[in-house]
């Protein structure tokens, strides 16, 4: 897993989230204080595993730190929690995808570390 | 209270320089600003230096060569807007009588190839999620779906700055280019391609801020504003990884526009000339519409509409922008800066804005931090 906390990889897998006792404001990842009002601990929940796509693109060169294969998609995913995730994409061909169109959640692999486990990290496919 | 007035100027070229030290640039900057200034040691009681990847003490070393130290010297990093936010505490500082006259300077030797942010933690780089350009595609694409701005638009608006570029001196890229060049340049990060993008550079600038009452002539420094975001926009500078499915969040770019406009008590219909962020090609149309150069939307027909070209109603980056001149991160906002003083004194030959009497600049990153500064002449 790329970083504990950000979600859970069982079957279905979710990504964790916050909300916000005081004004109902949805964060990812998991927020210490309300990054709109900033009362303090939002309580801990999953987020819907499904939504719809509101912004994507491909990356075609490795950033930075990055380890895995090019291209891939980046995009971002709008949750029925009124929440609007950056997510990485299973699509990378930007022409194969649709605004508004239904995606969800994945556990992907990134690239293999130096012992030999599979890092993995969240994505969303096309439902 | 006090006015301000920028009473010097200064550039180091931007573009590329191996073996040219961060300090060696800054000093060439700071000495062309003092000299137009008229000034030199003891003459200037603070300095504030805009630099990001600099390291400790960069202003330190250039003032240092320079034999000009004791006063203080304020390193400020504010992602793109470092430059914006050491002019805003020196102007401020001015404007409270704390000081006369202030040097504000910024210089930067940026890495090459896409920036690695030291902002992003390090399973957002091996997850992919800290691919800068990614970010400029996504905000992009939502112009495009927003905007009604297209391909050809995007490719426009490079070969409207490159062509400004070519008449500057100071800018990386002098030489023009094409629509048919920059769409066949290799794709990025859709829809933007390589040529869309502006490259993160070398170079340095410098002003003299000075109490307006001491000063004999110069351009007034009307307002100086920097502000940071409000949460909630998923594509915004602050770079998130989720906001709100909302629309309606100001960008902090409109936040700082407005406070300036108020400051000068002046609005978007007073200018005469712009320089904003244009680090991508799409970045410069969304700037027009969060400065209120345009209604919300109605960047593709300003462009359209030639009134951002040099010639047009409101030229926008007649330097050439950061698409010609690369982007130096601390010192890009004075390098606009520069270039408006420059404009507003009508020295700018080719590329010269005709009767230019009001300017505003404008600068946005990581942070998000924005920084919008109004010259009037």
């Amino acid at each position: 897993m790329v970083r504990d906390g950000l979600f859970n990889d069982g079957d279905p897998p979710a990504l964790l989230g916050t909300r916000c006792a005081a004004c109902g404001s949805v964060h990812f990842p998991r927020a210490d204080a309300c990054t709109y009002c900033a009362t303090e601990d939002p309580e801990p929940i999953e987020l819907s595993r499904r939504g719809t796509l509101w912004a994507w693109t491909a990356v075609t060169a490795p950033p930075p730190g990055y380890k895995g294969e090019v291209p891939f998609g980046v995009g971002v995913v709008e949750l029925p929690e009124g929440v609007r995730v950056i997510t990485r994409l299973t699509e990378s061909d930007p022409a194969a995808l649709v605004e508004g169109q239904a995606m969800e959640l994945r556990i992907v692999p990134l690239h293999r570390d130096e012992e030999g486990n599979d890092v993995v990290t969240y994505a969303f496919a096309p439902a | 209270m006090t006015g301000v007035t920028v009473a010097g100027v200064g550039l180091h070229p931007f573009g590329r320089f191996d073996g040219v030290s961060t300090t060696d640039m800054g000093v060439v900057a700071v000495r062309a600003a003092l000299g137009e200034a008229g000034i030199g040691k003891g003459d200037f009681q603070a300095a504030f230096c805009g630099t990001a990847y600099g390291g400790v003490a960069t202003g330190h070393k250039v003032l240092s060569r320079l034999g000009m130290t004791g006063m203080p010297i304020v390193d400020v990093e504010a992602g793109c807007a470092s430059g914006g936010a050491a002019l805003m505490l020196a102007a401020a500082a001015i404007r409270a009588g704390q000081y006369d006259t202030v040097l504000v300077f910024g210089t930067e030797k940026m890495p090459r190839g896409i920036i690695r942010s030291s902002f992003f933690e390090p399973w957002q780089e091996e997850a992919g999620l800290a691919a800068t350009p990614a970010f400029f595609g996504l905000r992009a694409q939502r112009l495009c779906l927003t905007s009604g701005v297209t391909k050809e638009h995007l490719a426009q608006v490079v070969v409207k700055n490159r062509r400004h570029g070519a008449s500057n001196p100071d800018a990386m890229y002098q030489k023009e280019t094409t629509v048919e060049a920059v769409l066949g340049s290799r794709v990025v990060c859709d829809p933007l391609h390589l040529f869309m993008l502006c490259s993160p550079n070398e170079g340095a600038a410098a002003l003299v801020l000075r109490r307006a009452d001491l000063a004999r002539s110069g351009v007034t420094l009307a307002a100086a504003v920097l502000r940071s975001h409000i949460p909630g926009s998923v594509l915004s500078e602050s770079t998130p990884l989720a906001g709100l499915a909302a629309d309606e969040v100001p960008a902090p770019t409109t936040l700082a526009a407005t406070d300036a406009y108020e400051a000068a008590g002046l609005g978007p219909s007073d200018l005469h000339v712009v320089e904003c962020q244009d680090t991508d090609a799409a970045r410069e149309l969304g700037s027009c519409e969060e400065l209120g150069l345009c209604e919300p939307g109605g960047s593709a027909a300003l462009l359209d509409s030639g009134a951002t070209t040099l010639g047009g109603r409101l030229p926008v980056n007649p330097s050439g922008g950061l698409l010609s001149k690369g982007e130096p991160l601390g010192a890009s906002a004075l390098g606009q800066v520069v270039e408006l003083v420059r404009q507003l004194r009508g020295e700018c030959g080719p590329r010269q804005v005709e009767g230019a009497r009001v300017a505003l600049s404008h600068t946005v990153g990581r942070g998000a931090n924005a920084g919008v500064v109004i010259l009037t002449r």
